[in-house]
């Protein structure tokens, strides 16, 4: 790993400022991603800026029809978290299938998104359940949040603070993770809120997340699993490497599209 | 170079180090507690797990820097001077180890498990185990151990 400073953050403007004055500064969240990434030296940042004691960003509310997710709240926290179980039980499930228990401990919603790893599964939460991701300066629809493989629509300096979901009528999410490292090789999150159908895709395109109209279309409002098994999904600009073939991609993304409708009834 | 406190199995310590050092090269190599393993070096063997305010974590997918304030616990601090933690001896009794290497992280691991799920089934220990290798025995006694452990501690 090289040398770099390090900073722990009292408040989101002590982060954002830090972070900003720094010739090349860098985040610090749960750090499950950031870290791996320093000891194999695939990134120098100048400085780090942790933003573990900043309280105001951990935590779980439910407000009317919709439930907000602090950027530093743990997998571990929103899995165990009552109303994330009450409310969109498909998320709780979803964080609490992230990795291994110690990643679940440390790692967080908001260096998750940050970070979009075309592999994850939160981005594929926030898209299915049009989650609105909240910054120190603006709020982003998911739908405009995720821009390519590790790309994100966050400019320097600015910080997640919170994502909010609203509360879906029925939702569920399955992946076939890569029996390792437990990132998916495909997942799927289906999702049914307010008359509306969505189906995100993670770990099969190489831009990331992505929205499947032909299996959203094949799902209907009834969430039909037959139907999306039924969908042909083209092999064209999936990931094709050690762990699957982009036409196996292809194929899992219409099963694990279908047993998600199963799961979400 | 920034000065880092903790608490490590009940002691207060206090050093100077380069904020890229990582939780268990400051264990080992500062303090001298080398039961906790570093295995894979890259979050996915857990030969590493140690306690971070009681809940466990990959101590070599963490900075030393950001323990500070934490009460950390390592393997070095479950026994009770001669009398091994109930977890420990599930794993002697039910012979959870071969070369012992992954030992440490797993035992570490499965009592972050009982504290969260007093009774957990094999299904539970299993999955619990996710990010814990052992490239000796196929897992089987070390589940066995667990579950054998669980019981003790609410013994």
């Amino acid at each position: 790993m090289y040398d770099f400073k390090y900073q722990l953050a009292n408040s989101q403007d002590d982060a954002v400022s830090a972070q900003s004055s720094a010739e090349d500064g860098s985040f610090l969240a749960g750090g499950m991603t950031l870290i791996p990434t320093l000891k194999q030296r695939l990134a120098q940042p100048s400085d780090l800026v942790d933003l573990s004691g900043i309280s105001d960003l951990i935590g779980v509310s439910a407000e009317g029809d919709s439930v907000t997710i602090g950027s530093m709240t743990t997998h571990a926290e929103v899995a165990s978290s009552e109303i994330v179980s009450s409310k969109i039980p498909a998320l709780a499930a979803l964080a609490g299938n992230i990795g291994d228990p110690q990643v679940r401990n440390r790692g967080t919603i908001g260096g998750s998104i940050a970070n979009n790893d075309p592999a994850a599964d939160y981005p594929a939460a926030c898209v299915a359940l049009n989650a609105t991701i909240i910054t120190n300066n603006r709020k982003i629809p998911a739908d405009n949040f995720f821009t390519g493989l590790f790309e994100t629509a966050l400019e320097d300096g600015e910080l997640i603070t919170a994502v909010t979901f609203p509360i879906p009528d029925k939702a569920a999410y399955a992946k076939f993770p890569n029996p390792a490292s437990r990132y998916a090789i495909v997942g799927v999150m289906v999702a049914h809120t307010g008359g509306e159908t969505r189906a995100a895709v993670t770990g099969a395109s190489d831009s990331g997340v992505f929205r499947s109209s032909e299996i959203e279309n094949a799902l209907g409002d009834n969430l039909d699993s037959s139907a999306a098994k039924a969908v042909s999904i083209s092999a064209d600009g999936l990931n094709n490497d050690i762990h699957a073939s982009s036409e196996y991609r292809a194929h899992l993304v219409s099963i694990m599209a279908s047993r998600a409708a199963t799961a979400a009834g | 170079m920034p000065t880092v406190s903790m608490t490590v199995n009940g002691e207060s310590v206090s050093s100077e180090v380069e904020p890229r050092t990582l939780l268990v090269q400051y264990l080992r190599e500062n303090l001298g507690l080398t039961g906790t393993h570093v295995g894979c070096d890259t979050s996915q063997c857990g030969a590493c797990v140690v306690h971070v305010n009681g809940k466990s974590a990959k101590s070599c997918t963490m900075l030393a820097v950001q323990a500070e304030g934490s009460e950390v616990s390592t393997i070095e601090g479950l026994a009770d001077g001669d009398t091994l933690h109930p977890m420990q001896e599930a794993f002697r009794e039910n012979h959870g180890l071969q070369c012992g290497f992954c030992t440490p992280g797993m035992v570490m691991s499965a009592i972050d498990l009982v504290q969260t799920n007093s009774d957990p089934s094999e299904h539970d220990v299993r999955e619990w185990l996710e990010g814990n290798l052992c490239r000796c025995t196929g897992y089987h006694n070390i589940v066995k151990s667990i579950l054998a452990g669980a019981k003790a501690m609410q013994g």
